[in-house]
């Protein structure tokens, strides 16, 4: 819980996910269009794996990945980030962490 | 076939036709109608042989004298020729025969094949026409699979149910009814998609293929597949000019909801050919393995159980679009767009008709 708490916090935009999960490297190409770089954690071939996994089910991340946090807090998964996406919202909050210049 | 002569029985049933019975009653007319002075000729039955041989007509036919003997001679060489020739075209009529009962035969197993797909198909009530029955229809046409069944079935129903609410809607906005009439129409054609996704979501678990493959929607529809249903921003470029009258921040928003769509619908797509790619990997990988127990197969069919969440996305995406619309617009504005959806819907399936049906092209 600890690591994950300290990883999700050393960024803007952190996401967890795993090696042989599609849906996650998705949300990994969806932040990419936003034009944001996230941090991947890729918690399969972390040795603290199982744990991890265990508290970010217990943080309320089901699936349990991809699980994305910004600004330290937990959005949820891959369902969270699309609503935000279509609603605008996830638009605006990661307006402070864009690299790349959008049309 | 040819005859050599008029007595000639052509073999007309198999089983009566046999070369000892033929050649017996061909002896049988021989001796009844030439006309021998010194004597009748006997042919013994045991004597003849089937093989051509020329001493044939050397066997002891007693008490004639040599110009008979000649005479018999040739006689029997004409026999003799008559009988292979005979044996040559009956043999060749048998294998003709049975090369076209085969034939017809092979046939008759397609045909009832065909009757059974066709039966079933329309029995699921699923379009048939186009690309509709291929050679691997009958894993969807005549799937034992339960879940898939009553998807079929309550989706019969569905359709059923969103003519009716489509044709409301027309009534509603050509009748002029209250703002509030309309807000409760506008709710239940809202619930009933919802209600598909639902139902989508359970035909996945039972069947992802079925789902992606679309066999459950009519051809035209199919052409405009994406991951298990309609491309959400299509119903957004497509259906929102008939939308009469928007004010400036609707349309940017709508603009804005157009691309985040996109986006999303591209983040998706890309995550899908990665699982393609993953699976075919790890299919190629255990090609050599006979098993489908190896490591390789069980790697293909984990990574493949991700589709079931692939299919569950792309609906959440579809009604993402839905809910956004409905708050952007007012109700007015989206009973309008519902029923342009609607009648878009039923303009494919009708499209898919017609395109079944028409008219085959001069050779």
């Amino acid at each position: 819980m600890d690591k994950v708490m300290r990883l999700a916090s050393e960024k803007g935009v952190v996401i967890f996910t795993k090696s042989s999960c599609c849906l996650c490297y998705a949300v990994k190409i969806l932040f990419q269009e936003i034009g944001v770089s996230p941090v991947v954690h890729e918690i399969d071939n972390d040795p603290d794996g199982r744990e991890m996994e265990k508290a970010l089910t217990r943080l309320g991340c089901k699936a349990p990945v991809p699980a994305v946090f910004i600004g330290g807090k937990l959005m949820g998964s891959t369902n969270e980030i699309m609503s935000m996406h279509l609603s605008g919202s996830l638009t605006q909050l990661l307006k402070p962490y864009q690299t790349s210049s959008l049309s | 076939m040819n005859s050599p002569t008029s007595h000639f029985v052509p073999p007309r049933r198999m089983g009566v036709y046999d070369p000892i019975h033929q050649i017996s009653m061909w002896e049988e007319n021989f001796r009844n109608n030439v006309d021998l002075s010194a004597s009748t000729l006997l042919i013994d039955d045991a004597e003849i042989k089937f093989d051509n041989q020329s001493e044939y007509a050397s066997h002891g036919i007693p008490g004639t004298s040599k110009q008979y003997d000649q005479e018999a001679n040739r006689l029997a060489d004409k026999i003799q020729r008559r009988l292979a020739q005979n044996r040559e075209a009956a043999r060749k009529s048998r294998l003709r025969k049975k090369a076209y009962v085969q034939q017809l035969e092979s046939c008759r197993v397609k045909l009832m094949q065909l009757e059974q797909e066709v039966d079933h198909a329309k029995q699921k009530g699923l379009h048939i026409g186009g690309t509709g029955l291929g050679s691997n229809s009958l894993d969807f046409a005549a799937s034992v699979n339960s879940g898939i069944t009553s998807f079929e079935m309550e989706y019969g129903h569905w359709l059923e149910e969103r003519n009716r609410l489509t044709m409301a809607l027309r009534n509603a906005l050509n009748s002029h009814v209250s703002d509030i009439e309309l807000g409760e129409l506008v709710d239940g054609a809202m619930s009933h998609y919802f209600k598909l996704f639902g139902m989508k979501s359970a035909a996945a678990k039972a069947d992802a293929f079925y789902v992606m493959s679309g066999m459950w929607k009519s051809s035209a529809e199919r052409f405009f597949f994406w991951i298990g249903g309609f491309r959400p921003s299509e119903i957004l470029k497509i259906l929102v000019p008939r939308i009469e009258t928007m004010t400036e921040q609707q349309r940017s928003d709508i603009s804005n909801l157009g691309k985040s769509c996109q986006q999303a619908e591209d983040a998706l797509s890309q995550g899908m050919d990665k699982l393609q790619q993953m699976v075919s990997e790890s299919v190629a990988a255990g090609q050599l393995e006979e098993q489908t127990d190896t490591p390789h197969m069980s790697t293909a069919m984990e990574r493949l159980a991700a589709l079931v969440s692939f299919v569950n996305q792309a609906d959440h995406l579809r009604q993402e679009t839905l809910l956004q619309m409905s708050r952007i617009l007012t109700k007015r504005q989206a009973a309008r767009w519902l029923l342009a959806l609607g009648e878009y819907f039923q303009s494919l399936q009708a499209l898919s008709s017609f395109w079944a049906n028409r008219p085959p092209k001069p050779a």
